[in-house]
């Protein structure tokens, strides 16, 4: 039993999937442990989506090891979904149902469902349970999406870039969800492009480029403390010059006596997770289109 | 506490019958819920049988009876002689039309995906399908009959016997209808095409079937072409169960030919429900 607790939900080592002769992941390795909630970060075709895919057992591998509470994705049976819940990137299109009726069929299927009142005002759509959902918004249509992704009480939550189309009022409801969650013990993956949603939620990060896994840590540690050093930018007459010091106060001092006046344009950055993700994002491009 | 619920729901299995046929209820009263909300498949699908009953019957109201015998007696009027037919339309376009462009549309539009990640099993959804077109094509064919009789003043059977012929016909029709409605669910690509490539299919059938043109008027080649198709023996069924006896000697072999109606209806059932099982799949998994 303590050994079950401890295991990590989710493990991935190696995860390969070609498309005909495009790599679309080259070998991404990482584990979940119980309770946590792990980000998968990276551009537009970087692969994050045909990782959770893989997971939820949409897809099949070429090649790698993949184990998925305990099952390999590809053989999940009933038993296994029934601890799932899976919030895709596209919306469905049930359409002629209402958001209540859609629920309480889903949550039919589940052998331990939430309330579905409470799911419902849990995504802020109380005001719309009686409504077609052919006739709600498409931020509207997304909470539906997060509602039946977490009807049937999942023990783990895939959540593949959630929050797009999204106002920032219901971005920040839906941030109060997902942490409940978390104090409920539930695990999530979550792809996202929103880093400020990632840096809120996450415990752990990985960044995603190419197919290729170019960073993997806390979400604070991205990209190690040599990204994090702060960064002094100034001008003077031979153009714009920037410097990497952890003591940006002492060479802010030294540039002052060295020029005798006041340096132009001069700013201290401590760089935001933005600034380290582009960073990791543009050095890996550069990478692979010096190949 | 995540340790102890996952085994206590590893050990409880969610694959017996009884909740295969919980859900498949379930999904039922929701499917005949949104079919009964969906504008276009209402027209083309529950009112098409008895929209063109109705035009034919008004069309040629006045051409007066067929069938009658040489002394002028035993004649049906031209909406009693379409009748069977247009019954037969409509389990054809319940079962195969139906299922076909619904479950492929819902192949295209992700319904089918969001299902493949939840614990639904595959029997239920389609116990669902099935129950969804049971009821929809019995509550057609009541409308059917109603128009014939109220409107249009059609004698319907007196007898058991042929209301029983009727039963199994259409019980039989409607199965192998559904089980080829699901195997060809597979052929349209897109949601968007699919009733492109299942209506043409489909009316191309109902025109040498009998349906629209009295069969027996069909070049030889063109009815051997039909007898391999379900439609023609549902409706010969059909007619069986709905014309006077004395109509028998208008088919092409001077009887009902009821066990080979049987047979040829078995086949197509047997034959889509192994395609059926064999090619569906919840999404399209690429390679």
């Amino acid at each position: 039993m303590t050994e079950s607790a401890s295991a990590p939900v989710v493990s991935v080592a190696g995860l390969t999937k070609h498309y005909g002769e495009v790599e679309a992941l080259r070998g991404v390795t990482f584990d979940i442990a119980p309770g946590e909630t792990f980000a998968l970060l990276g551009p537009n075709g970087a692969g994050k989506s045909t990782t959770i895919e893989i997971l939820e057992g949409f897809r099949d591998r070429t090649a790698g090891d993949a184990t998925v509470l305990g099952t390999d994705p590809t053989h999940g049976g009933i038993d296994w979904k029934a601890r799932l819940g899976i919030v895709l990137q596209s919306t469905g299109e049930p359409g002629n149902v209402t958001v209540h009726e859609q629920l309480s069929h889903f949550a039919s299927f589940y052998p331990d469902p939430r309330n579905v009142d409470e799911v419902i005002r849990a995504v802020g759509l109380e005001e719309k349970a009686k409504t077609l959902i052919r006739s709600l918004s498409g931020g509207q249509r997304r909470r539906v999406d997060v509602a039946l992704g977490v009807i049937g009480r999942p023990e783990l939550l895939f959540l593949d870039e959630p929050t797009t189309g999204f106002d920032p009022e219901a971005r920040h409801q839906f941030w109060d969800l997902i942490r409940s969650l978390q104090r409920e013990g539930t695990t999530i993956l979550l792809t996202t492009h929103y880093l400020d949603e990632a840096a809120q939620l996450s415990d752990r990060a990985a960044v995603i480029a190419g197919g290729r896994m170019v960073a993997l840590g806390r979400i604070d540690g991205l990209g190690g403390d040599e990204a994090r050093i702060p960064l002094v930018r100034w001008r003077d007459v031979d153009g714009p010059h920037e410097q990497r010091t952890e003591t940006p106060a002492a060479f802010v001092a030294d540039l002052v006596a060295a020029s005798g006046g006041e340096p132009r344009d001069l700013e201290i950055v401590r760089p935001s997770l933005e600034d380290i993700y582009l960073e990791l994002v543009q050095a890996d491009e550069k990478e692979r289109n010096s190949l | 506490m995540t340790a102890i619920r996952s085994t206590t729901t590893t050990t409880r299995t969610l694959g017996g019958p009884g909740r295969i046929l919980r859900l498949g209820a379930g999904r039922a009263v929701y499917e005949t819920r949104s079919y009964f909300r969906q504008g276009d498949s209402l027209f083309f699908t529950f009112l098409f049988p008895t929209v063109i009953f109705v035009i034919f019957a008004v069309a040629f109201g006045s051409s007066g009876d067929v069938g009658a015998g040489p002394d002028g007696t035993g004649g049906i009027s031209m909406a009693a002689y379409y009748l069977p037919g247009m019954a037969a339309a409509g389990v054809l376009l319940s079962g195969i039309q139906n299922l076909a462009v619904d479950i492929a549309t819902e192949r295209s539009d992700g319904t089918l995906k969001r299902l493949a990640g939840s614990p639904l099993p595959v029997l239920s959804y389609f116990l669902g399908k099935f129950g969804q077109v049971l009821v929809t094509s019995i509550l057609q064919l009541l409308l059917l009959f109603l128009v014939a009789r109220l409107v249009f003043g059609v004698e319907l059977p007196g007898d058991a016997e042929h209301w029983a012929r009727f039963g199994w016909v259409y019980l039989l029709g409607i199965a192998t209808s559904a089980a080829l409605g699901i195997a060809l669910s597979r052929v349209p690509r897109t949601g968007k095409s699919a009733s492109a490539v299942i209506v043409p299919i489909l009316l191309v059938l109902q025109f040498v079937s009998g349906v629209y043109i009295q069969f027996s008027v069909l070049p030889d080649w063109l009815q051997t072409f039909a007898s391999v198709f379900p439609l023609k023996w549902i409706a010969q069924g059909m007619r069986s169960a709905l014309l006077p006896e004395n109509f028998a000697a208008a088919e092409p072999g001077g009887t009902w030919d009821v066990g080979t109606t049987v047979l040829v209806l078995v086949a197509w059932l047997i034959g889509g429900t192994i395609v059926s099982l064999l090619t569906f799949r919840w999404n399209r998994k690429d390679a």
